[in-house]
């Protein structure tokens, strides 16, 4: 199925040339690509990893960095891949958040010329996949009281602890490990096949089957000096990785609820009830309305947030706005879409149910709704409302 | 080796077309614009020519207005071309197929490539007009509707679908004009460095007298004295019941309704 996409407000408008010519691109990919498979994937519960490679020649990956085999595209241009790689499947969307935003960013931003060297291409090609890992099984909302441990011993450092909930997990390369070395939170890049490092795979989800989320084990492992992240010390290190990663979210969430809406469009008009297109009856006309009111909303809130972003004077307030607002409505877009497709709508000859099961953790991850509420609750009245 | 793949920017094949109210033309609002199909394969197989043959220049060549340099950048730049070149001027928005057919005649003429590469078809008017008039107009072979193209000796071999299942083979020399099939090659993705890279790629638009030719040159032969849709889809009646009665209702409309039988 081709995707006309939704443009109310004439958003396209506002955009530059080159930023409608990637999105096109990353359309047309997804169209041939993703969307003929990806059901398949995720009712197997299983990635599509012949995807990376591809992903990495299309140039998806790092695109917001530049140099080390990155092209340094805009922001605006890292969110409109985004949106269209979740129109294809939030799980394909979060591996290349994560690869971007989670991995390829704190390399660029914090690594040292070494770690940039060693890791920068192969991951912007796809050759290597990494992992972030910062959300611990016992802490989530609260990474400021991981129990994970780094001790400096001599020409090592100690590793200790474990990771949860770690999109790529299993099939990583490289790990971008937050763990406090001296009470301060540092960043370590721990390989796959280090010993004492394991991430087994978490096979029972009921969200993002086409993507890959492990635990992360750290049983001893000797993590060699040069290893650490040498540009960072605190949260502000995984935080402002989180704020590039939400930032591509928001887009991505109005991805999967525009495919969602022209699924929901789509179907209103085909499906006869009473002798009558479903879309000629008024409730589902109200629904529709309130799908494209949404969406159109989301996407200047986006496009407005990436110009932000471009200048280099986003608040991460305002990123929180944004992830928590398009997640929301999304979320919320695909819920009603299921019930607008009847028992349609539970079935994979629609893409709505997975999208909606997707959206249930995509709403919960990189910062949960609720959370992000409270960053603007903090934001309005200067007082701290989770700590 | 000097390659042409010559396109039309038609509508999206998505596109939900409507006429003007005058029926003089299809109303170009809204409508989404791409390089016809065909000619995208025409592309492929040309940079799949120059990527296997060092020193080998793809140029692009199209009659459109200020519109197609996006679509040339994204469409054909992005995905191998090296140049293009764009044919722009009043005379032609109102020409027909031959006064284009001229003008993309006089673009390889002057190019002198030893090979054009059309799509078979254009997917908006489906004429198949154009690269049989420019070959004719140049003095050049043309092969129609190749589904294999190799390049063999100081000439090429070509193979054409002729129905049946049956194929053709055929051998000649440049220049040639030759349309591609849809067999002939798969379209790659527009890769997003390639898209970086094509912004920095030459357009160059000449008008009709830059090519040696006048208004007059392209004055249409053909007029085109209106358009229409295709009528709606006469109602559809389900027939309901269990599937013996329905069968006998069906049986009963045919004879007593329809009568056919």
């Amino acid at each position: 199925m081709r995707h006309k996409p939704l443009d109310f407000y004439d958003i396209d408008d506002l955009l530059t040339d080159e930023d409608r010519q990637i999105r096109d691109a990353v359309r047309a990919w997804v169209d041939g690509r993703v969307l003929p498979i990806i059901e398949d994937h995720f009712q197997a519960g299983t990635f599509p990893a012949h995807l990376v490679r591809e992903m990495g020649e299309m140039g998806f990956f790092g695109t917001q960095l530049e140099g080390y085999g990155c092209p340094g595209l805009s922001y605006t241009a890292y969110g409109l891949i985004c949106q269209e790689l979740e129109r294809g499947d939030s799980g394909i969307r979060s591996f290349a958040s994560v690869q971007s935003s989670l991995v390829m960013y704190p390399i660029h931003r914090f690594g040292s010329p070494a770690q940039r060297e060693r890791w920068l291409p192969g991951l912007a090609s796809g050759a290597l996949i990494g992992c972030f890992g910062l959300t611990e099984p016992d802490h989530g909302s609260d990474p400021g009281a991981m129990i994970t441990r780094a001790e400096h011993r001599g020409d090592h450092y100690l590793l200790r602890g474990a990771k949860m909930w770690i999109t790529n997990g299993s099939v990583a390369d490289v790990a971008v490990v937050w763990a406090k070395l001296d009470g301060v939170v540092r960043g370590f890049l721990v390989e796959r096949g280090t010993e004492g490092f394991s991430a087994p795979e978490l096979k029972n989800k009921h969200s993002l089957r086409a993507s890959v989320t492990s635990e992360l084990v750290f049983d001893e492992v000797r993590v060699p000096l040069e290893n650490i992240l040498p540009g960072v010390e605190g949260l502000k290190g995984p935080l402002a990785c989180l704020t590039s990663a939400r930032y591509g979210i928001s887009w991505g969430a109005l991805g999967a609820a525009g495919a969602c809406f022209d699924a929901s469009r789509e179907y209103s008009l085909t499906r006869h009830q009473f002798g009558r297109p479903l879309g000629s009856f008024q409730l589902v006309q109200a629904k529709l309305a309130g799908m494209l009111r949404e969406i159109t909303k989301g996407q200047l809130l986006s496009w407005r947030l990436g110009r932000l972003m471009d200048e280099g004077r986003a608040r991460h307030e305002q990123v929180s706005l944004a992830k928590l607002n398009n997640v929301d409505i999304a979320l919320d877009i695909a819920r009603v879409s299921r019930d607008l497709h009847g028992a349609a709508g539970i079935v994979s000859d629609f893409p709505v149910m997975r999208h909606m099961a997707n959206l249930e953790s995509v709403i919960t991850y990189e910062g949960t709704h609720d959370i992000h509420t409270l960053v603007l609750g903090r934001w309005i009245t200067g007082i701290q409302a989770f700590s | 080796m000097k390659i042409a793949a010559c396109v039309k920017i038609t509508p999206a094949t998505d596109s939900r077309i409507s006429i003007l109210a005058d029926g003089t033309g299809i109303d170009a609002s809204g409508i989404k614009w791409i390089i016809s199909p065909y000619d995208q394969v025409a592309i492929e197989q040309a940079v799949l020519l120059a990527e296997a043959n060092k020193g080998t220049e793809v140029v692009i060549v199209t009659v459109g207005d200020d519109n197609a340099v996006a679509q040339l950048r994204a469409g054909a730049l992005a995905v191998g071309g090296d140049r293009a070149v764009l044919v722009q001027d009043a005379a032609l928005a109102n020409s027909d197929n031959l006064g284009v057919a001229k003008a993309l005649a006089a673009v390889l003429k002057k190019e002198a490539v030893d090979l054009a590469f059309f799509g078979k078809v254009a997917v908006d008017d489906d004429a198949s007009q154009v690269p049989g008039m420019a070959a004719e107009l140049l003095g050049w072979p043309q092969v129609s509707s190749a589904s294999k193209f190799e390049l063999a000796g100081s000439g090429f071999t070509a193979v054409r679908a002729v129905g049946g299942g049956m194929e053709q083979e055929v051998r000649g020399s440049f220049p040639v004009v030759i349309t591609a099939d849809r067999d002939l090659a798969v379209p790659r993705y527009a890769k997003l460095p390639q898209i970086m890279k094509a912004k920095k790629k030459k357009v160059d638009t000449l008008s009709l007298s830059d090519l040696g030719l006048s208004a007059g040159d392209v004055a249409p032969k053909v007029a085109v004295s209106s358009y229409a849709l295709p009528p709606s889809r006469e109602k559809v009646t389900l027939l309901g019941g269990s599937a013996q009665e329905a069968a006998a209702e069906l049986v009963r409309r045919l004879r007593d309704e329809a009568k056919v039988l």
